[in-house]
């Protein structure tokens, strides 16, 4: 690639764009997922079936008053939603999206991906501890203890992964998974490894993970607007909200990104490259792949009340945690015996 | 039944007057036995009047027969497996001296002996926290006193932090500053209500948490108080109906059915068969109703939204039919005393039909995702629970009570409206806990279904109004054309249905419990004293002991599950 | 300069330009007005709350975060060991499955201790 001043801004024109369409419309389909789910349109009045709404409720939020408690620290306030939305965006730029589209393939993607991910578990606590608001404080304190919680079984699972393809590169993890649906790392056979009954369990830890670490629902808990009323973001209105708002989508799509490439071979086509255009190794299956499983976390938000804060915590800590070690385990086991 | 009854408390008391009202036994007790006899009352395993329905005074200021003293204090009692019903009645020489507590034998006086001193200055001595509840703690004077003028308005705003009753709270609990000092943190005082999005309406849950555990909760209520107890002395019997739509207005026409099926009770009217079907099928329609909000609202809360549209969808729906009937969809104002408004519209059948269908399969689909799911059996099952003596204590009824495992219900237990004759059953829980009340209102809906399937088959024709004139309006034709149909009509418009001078208490089984409804008539058109017993006042009162040492998490889902209804609690 | 890394580094540049400008944005287009109950942090519209948000509350998880630490740093361990598992061969298989299983035991002593007991 030449490095010109227009392809440059070009890239990153088109990077920004993506993400920030993303989730701005994933915020659409959610609406729209919930009306499914629930035996009603969803948003129909703006534009074709409320195709319209986003950039409308984007310029709505952005000509609010954006409220600032008094006695907050400002810097603080203001700071948290930026710090809300800017690691989610930024992880971007290591998503392998083919095998040319990407921005930097780093050696160390996962772990990058996973630091990110944490500093936006940062974002949460920054904006309740600066709200000066109770019930925000309550929230931050929980998003906290639940990022923390998750993070654990979710680098352990990843271990599996990065066993079998000796590899923390995202791109390289994916090269090894381009010979059909089969060859996906989901599946208990596995051309390098053999037979791995243990490759569904990580899937699914780390599917759970995931859910949890977007504090996504039935994993709410910071949100919790039926006991905390908006949680974190109580205190903050207009864009301060929109920003938190649109970078729990911006987040989903991290997290669907990661499973797809960990787990369900990236960009590859799942028959395999067979040569003829929809059936080559392409973009448009690994996009496919995330937007089917965003589905699945909308689908299962609008399924599954809320658990409590001490169930969330619970189940990582008494269950996945410990499975994810001895899965950890057997699979390092299983991949010295073949 | 009464016969035994009344025998045996002839019998215990000898010098104690008693006398039999409309199913109901009257006792005239001095204040200085009042304790005494109250405590027998409960006490006596013949008796055991476990539940205090209600307290409530009277002030004879102005009543026409002269009485022994200005103020009564009138205790409603009940024994729920032998279907009696009490009423003690005090006369109170110097309200500023009051009459000894009973807060410490039943729970639900606590809050009841404090709504007494609110609205008429009667103090009770030896009651742990008097205050104002349903008024402002800023406002002057006693409303419900006859010499308060009912237009007299007064603005108050400032807000009670209500600090020393939340640590007088904490304190009786055996908890105070230095429990928390030994790990260097402080308690935290949250509150949850009243502009919050967990209490549906406004209500004020002011919670000690140590963590998220709720280590102590004061509750204040009054924010949706309109004074309908005040305004119903000010109105004609019909014209109250309206009010009574405010009550709990998740099944107004339920309220309406209380409220003249009190009045008929009074007046010894029997009303058509007719009518009495239609009230049947409404008032169990509005049963469905109110559980599908209550149980709408609960999933809400525990974050399901997807139930909330299954099963508010269908009510909304189903809102058509009551719309189509009423010309309104909340508030119906359907009933009269005599009958009914109007009849049935053509094609009732069908549409009923069609929306209990509807109904069912949508709660039948809201089951499905709460029936198995582990999320809802871990937050509901074991959190929250009530026993059954805290129940008994704070004066639960309903579905709340049943979910105890005592299957009080007075549409079985004291039947009304031919309710002997329809075959359903009680739903009853086992441990009190918050599925209990959850799965007791969805077997509820059930039943009340059949018993709608089951009247609905057995409708018979003729007018929904009786032919008597003294309480139901004269045909147009007669008011149009004879100047006697004409006085008639004007006399029963302005001057309202002459009620006997009397006092009676008459009960309904409504979707959140135990309705009644306590009457002083002076004999003219306009009630003398109007007091409800409304059921939503008695499960708040003990809200405090159900949620303290459980989680703010528990505490919203709780508040969901008793169906607190504003308009019902603060009236 | 890689290019990759120009590019990185100008869509990181790109955003941190951009997300602060919506927020300033934000503060410029919006309307601005303030009293001092506008400016109240909301607590259910209640004026006299007793306490406050800045207060020493107790936070029951702080034992967690503790764990967390411990087994996070654990867990970054292994992620060398992870990639270069097939030249370590046995001996390092069963130098971390003596590691993992200390950290198991470890686990295993907390919940027995009842660090997950909230109640």
């Amino acid at each position: 690639m030449s490095l010109t001043l227009l392809n440059v801004v070009l890239a990153v024109f088109i990077a920004i764009c993506f993400v920030g369409a993303n989730a701005a419309y994933l915020v659409w389909c959610e609406r729209k997922g919930a009306g499914f789910y629930q035996r009603r349109p969803g948003p129909m009045e703006n534009g074709w079936w409320g195709l319209l709404q986003p950039p409308i409720d984007g310029v709505k939020l952005m000509t609010k008053q954006l409220l600032i408690p008094g006695g907050v620290d400002k810097a603080i306030f203001m700071v948290a939603p930026v710090l809300a939305m800017f690691p989610a965006l930024i992880s971007f730029v290591t998503i392998p999206f083919s095998d040319n589209i990407v921005a930097h393939p780093i050696d160390v993607g996962v772990l990058v991906i996973f630091a990110f991910a944490a500093l936006g578990g940062m974002s949460l606590l920054v904006a309740g501890w600066g709200s000066r608001n109770k019930y925000s404080m309550i929230s931050s304190v929980r998003a906290v203890s639940q990022t923390v919680a998750y993070e654990i079984p979710l680098l352990i699972t990843t271990i599996t992964i990065v066993m079998i393809s000796g590899s923390l590169n995202l791109g390289d993890i994916v090269q090894q998974q381009l010979d059909g649906f089969l060859s996906w790392n989901v599946w208990p056979l596995h051309k390098e490894v053999g037979f791995n009954l243990l490759m569904p369990v990580s899937f699914l830890i780390l599917f759970v993970c995931s859910v949890a670490e977007t504090n996504r629902a039935p994993f709410d808990l910071g949100e919790a607007e039926s006991e905390l009323v908006a949680g974190f973001h109580t205190e903050y209105s207009s864009m301060g909200f929109g920003l938190f708002f649109m970078g729990e989508y911006a987040n989903i799509v991290i997290g669907s990104c990661l499973i797809t490439i960990l787990f369900l071979g990236g960009w590859s086509c799942p028959f395999g490259d067979l040569g003829i255009f929809p059936f080559t190794h392409n973009v448009g299956w690994f996009l496919l792949k995330i937007y089917l499983i965003i589905f699945v976390f909308i689908w299962i938000r609008w399924t599954f009340p809320r658990t409590t804060i001490y169930g969330l915590l619970n189940l990582s800590w008494k269950y996945l945690i410990p499975i994810s070690l001895f899965n950890l385990l057997l699979t390092a086991g299983l991949l010295k015996v073949f | 039944m009464n016969e035994t009854a009344i025998d045996k408390i002839r019998a215990l008391f000898p010098d104690i007057d008693c006398k039999e009202v409309k199913g109901c036994i009257v006792m005239e007790v001095a204040p200085a036995l009042l304790e005494q006899t109250m405590q027998r009352l409960k006490s006596y395993p013949d008796l055991d009047f476990g539940l205090l329905l209600d307290i409530t005074a009277i002030d004879y200021l102005s009543y026409p027969q002269p009485k022994d003293a200005r103020f009564y204090v009138v205790y409603t009692l009940r024994n729920w497996q032998k279907n009696w019903l009490l009423q003690v009645r005090t006369p109170v020489a110097r309200p500023e001296k009051g009459l000894p507590t009973v807060s410490g034998l039943w729970g639900a006086a606590d809050w009841a002996e404090r709504e007494v001193y609110d609205q008429y200055g009667i103090r009770f001595i030896g009651h742990p926290d008097l205050r104002r509840i349903l008024n402002h703690w800023q406002f002057v004077g006693h409303p419900l006193r006859k010499d308060y003028d009912i237009y007299k308005g007064q603005i108050c705003y400032e807000t009670d932090s209500l600090e020393k009753e939340i640590k007088a709270r904490l304190l009786s609990k055996g908890i105070d500053e230095s429990t928390m000092k030994d790990i260097n943190t402080e308690m935290m005082y949250l509150n949850l209500g009243p502009s919050h999005p967990a209490t549906h309406g406004a209500i004020r849950i002011f919670t000690a948490l140590d963590g998220e555990t709720i280590m102590a909760n004061v509750n204040e209520i009054g924010y949706l108080h309109r004074g309908f107890e005040k305004t119903a002395e000010n109105r004609t019997y019909n014209q109250i109906i309206p009010l009574t739509d405010r009550l709990n207005y998740c099944s107004a026409m339920m309220n309406n059915i209380a409220y003249v099926k009190a009045i008929e009770t009074w007046l010894g009217l029997r009303i058509t068969d007719r009518a009495m079907i239609m009230r049947v099928i409404l008032s169990e329609f509005l049963r469905v109703q109110d559980h599908l909000v209550c149980l709408a609202a609960n999933l809400v809360d525990m974050g399901g939204l997807t139930n909330y549209w299954y099963l508010y969808n269908e009510k909304e729906a189903s809102y058509d039919l009551i719309s189509r009937l009423t010309g309104a969809r909340l508030t119906s104002s359907f009933t009269r005393i005599g009958g009914m408004y109007r009849d049935f519209y053509e094609g009732w059948e069908a549409d009923m039909a069609h929306h209990l269908k509807a109904i069912e399969k949508g709660v039948n689909d809201s089951l499905k995702l709460v029936l198995q799911n582990r999320i809802v059996h871990d937050r509901t099952q074991g959190t929250c629970v009530l026993s059954k003596e805290t129940a008994m204590t704070y004066g639960y009824t309903g579905p709340n009570l049943r979910s105890t495992g005592i299957s009080f219900d007075l549409r079985k237990d004291n039947p009304y409206y031919h309710y002997e004759t329809f075959d359903f059953a009680v739903p009853v829980g086992s441990q009190g806990d918050i599925y209990d009340r959850m799965m007791v209102r969805f077997e509820e809906i059930f039943e009340s279904i059949k018993i709608i399937r089951q009247a609905m088959k057995i409708v018979p024709g003729g007018p929904v109004f009786v032919d008597d004139h003294k309480v139901a309006l004269p045909p147009k034709e007669r008011v149009y054309n004879r100047i006697e149909g004409l006085a008639n009509h004007f006399k029963l418009i302005f001057e309202g249905v002459k009620v006997p001078a009397g006092e009676w208490y008459d009960s309904f089984e409504a979707a959140n419990g135990e309705l009644g409804f306590h009457f002083v008539s002076d004999g003219s058109g306009t009630p003398y004293k109007l007091k409800v017993r409304p059921p939503c006042f008695y499960a708040m009162a003990g809200y405090h002991e159900m949620v303290e040492g459980e989680m703010i998490a528990d505490a919203v889902i709780n508040l969901g599950s008793i169906n607190i209804i504003g308009g019902e609690l603060d009236r | 300069m890689s290019a990759e890394l120009v590019l990185s580094g100008a869509i990181f540049i790109g955003l941190a330009i951009i997300i602060p400008i919506v927020m300033i944005m934000t503060v410029m287009l919006g309307p601005r007005s303030d009293s001092a109950a506008k400016n109240d942090p909301y607590e259910s519209g209640i004026k006299h709350v007793v306490g406050h948000a800045d207060q020493k509350f107790s936070v029951k998880f702080y034992l967690l975060a503790i764990l967390f630490l411990i087994f996070d740093i654990e867990a970054v361990f292994m992620y060398p060991w992870a990639v270069s598992l097939r030249e370590l061969g046995v001996f390092g298989l069963i130098e971390m499955t003596v590691f993992i299983l200390l950290l198991l035991t470890g686990l295993i002593y907390i919940l027995k201790k009842g660090v997950l007991n909230w109640r």
